[in-house]
């Protein structure tokens, strides 16, 4: 029985100032093996010095997201068979872009957040437990927009696809403003023309060229994308109008 | 903070993004020029010829030709992102990527034929 | 939302907005626009042809009036984000840009439409 390898690349650094490098080591190539699977290995049998970040590890949390050989991915949803050709390739494995490095392979999602919350991503209602409940029916167009966006669970790989995101560091980002959409969409939702200022401008869905890398990486399926053209359209329309 | 590179840019809808924006900006490199050679015919009809002659080059030809496959290109790239942004789109319209180029290029071919003839 | 700031992102909207009207404008004047190019190459251009066509045409005149209307509203919006997010420029540097872009633009595009328009020069 031969034992096969697989040659790694991973991005070490100690801290946002550290210019970091990558540093090769050499795993045991399994079959239905994981990227996952890869760092865990290199963690607990080569270097304990490797910091990284999992939770589930079934592909329900996000918390595992990296850039694997330049593209952002959930890495225990990755298998090493789908990103690493032939015997000879390299498996390339660093944090995700667009974001202030920790250490390792864990990134600052702090300015992640705080762009969510600057697009008003939080919802606002007018009811209390002694109303009824909200009558809402899940065929209506808005629903639908608003279901399509909700899944969301704030993994910051389309954070750490977008161009834009790179090129305005203010851009609040297709995570942050597809929460918004769907928030735009809930019609038990007060805080409409909050949101929308909150939307528009330089930082906001005005700055998205549709790249469509964020609908291109999202591993729930989810297209950021078409959320901003949505926001696009409402925005504008609310500043003809003179709503903003 | 990383940033992202070439790999990260693999996909059509990137590319349709970077086609749109550097036709874009070649055309509007070329857009006064083009009024300056038409504001020629302010000096008389033969200052216009003579520019119309020099035109005749070529390489004056190819790049009219170029021109024209650019301004199809930003104009059918330019479609896509109004259905997007304006229509009910539910993807990216990748289709429509490949379609619009296969305009493009059939209005260059029309033209350089045209050009031929 | 500060004055300034909600000023700002009406600005923004408004730019976006007047963006994709000057281009549904700029694709009805493409597309005729290249039509009319094929069309006309054919068996080779010359000065007596086009100004033949177009001198005292206000047919022509004002389509490529509007053209050049459009042009300078679609162009600059475009170059501003180019400068901003490509050449790194400030948000004042690219305000000029597309300013001087604009007034170039009119300028150049109908002294060019009159050029031809001006029946014998």
């Amino acid at each position: 029985m031969q034992d096969k390898t697989l040659d790694v690349r991973i991005w070490r650094g100690q801290g946002p100032d550290d210019g970091g490098r990558f540093v090769d080591y050499t795993v045991p190539r399994l079959d239905s093996q994981t990227v996952l699977d890869v760092v865990t290995h290199v963690q607990r049998v080569l270097d304990p010095t490797l910091s990284y970040r999992f939770a589930c590890r079934v592909g329900m949390c996000g918390s595992c997201a990296m850039s694997v050989n330049g593209q952002a991915r959930w890495t225990c949803r990755t298998h090493v068979a789908k990103v690493v050709g032939g015997d000879g390739d390299v498996l390339e494995i660093a944090p995700l872009a667009n974001l202030p490095v920790v250490k390792d392979l864990a990134t600052d999602m702090t300015g992640f957040f705080d762009k969510w919350a600057r697009a008003r991503g939080q919802f606002q209602g007018a009811q209390t437990r002694q109303d009824d409940f909200a009558r809402v029916s899940p065929a209506t167009p808005e629903r639908q927009a608003a279901d399509a966006g909700i899944e969301c669970i704030g993994c910051g790989v389309c954070y750490g696809s977008c161009d834009v995101v790179q090129w305005r560091p203010d851009f609040l980002g297709p995570a942050a403003l597809n929460r918004a959409w769907t928030l735009v969409n809930d019609v038990r939702d007060t805080a409409r023309t909050e949101r929308l200022r909150a939307v528009a401008g330089d930082a906001g869905c005005h700055s998205c060229h549709t790249q469509g890398s964020c609908t291109e990486r999202c591993p729930k399926g989810i297209a950021p994308t078409l959320a901003i053209a949505g926001l696009k359209r409402t925005v504008a329309r609310a500043a003809v109008k003179g709503e903003l | 903070m990383r940033r992202n590179d070439h790999r990260a840019h693999g996909h059509p809808s990137w590319w349709a993004f970077w086609l749109h924006r550097v036709s874009g900006l070649l055309l509007a490199l070329f857009l006064p020029l083009h009024f300056l050679a038409l504001g020629q015919a302010l000096r008389g009809p033969g200052a216009l010829e003579g520019f119309l002659r020099f035109a005749d080059a070529p390489l004056v030809k190819l790049a009219e030709w170029g021109l024209v496959t650019l301004l199809a290109l930003h104009l059918t790239g330019g479609v896509r992102l109004l259905l997007i942004e304006f229509g009910r789109a539910s993807d990216l319209r990748k289709n429509w990527i490949a379609g619009g180029i296969g305009v493009a290029f059939a209005t260059g071919l029309a033209f350089a034929l045209s050009l031929l003839s | 939302m500060p004055g300034a700031a909600l000023r700002d992102a009406v600005a923004q909207a408004r730019r976006w907005y007047w963006q994709r009207i000057s281009a549904m404008v700029l694709a009805l004047c493409v597309v005729l626009h290249l039509a009319g190019m094929v069309w006309a190459v054919r068996g080779g251009l010359s000065a007596a042809e086009i100004l033949s066509r177009t001198q005292g045409n206000l047919l022509f005149a004002g389509f490529y009036t509007v053209f050049v209307l459009a042009c300078a509203v679609h162009v600059p919006i475009g170059l501003v984000s180019i400068a901003r997010e490509w050449w790194r420029w400030s948000p004042m540097a690219a305000a000029w840009f597309a300013r001087i872009v604009t007034a170039a633009l009119l300028l150049l595009g109908l002294r060019a439409v009159w050029g031809v328009y001006a029946p014998g020069a």
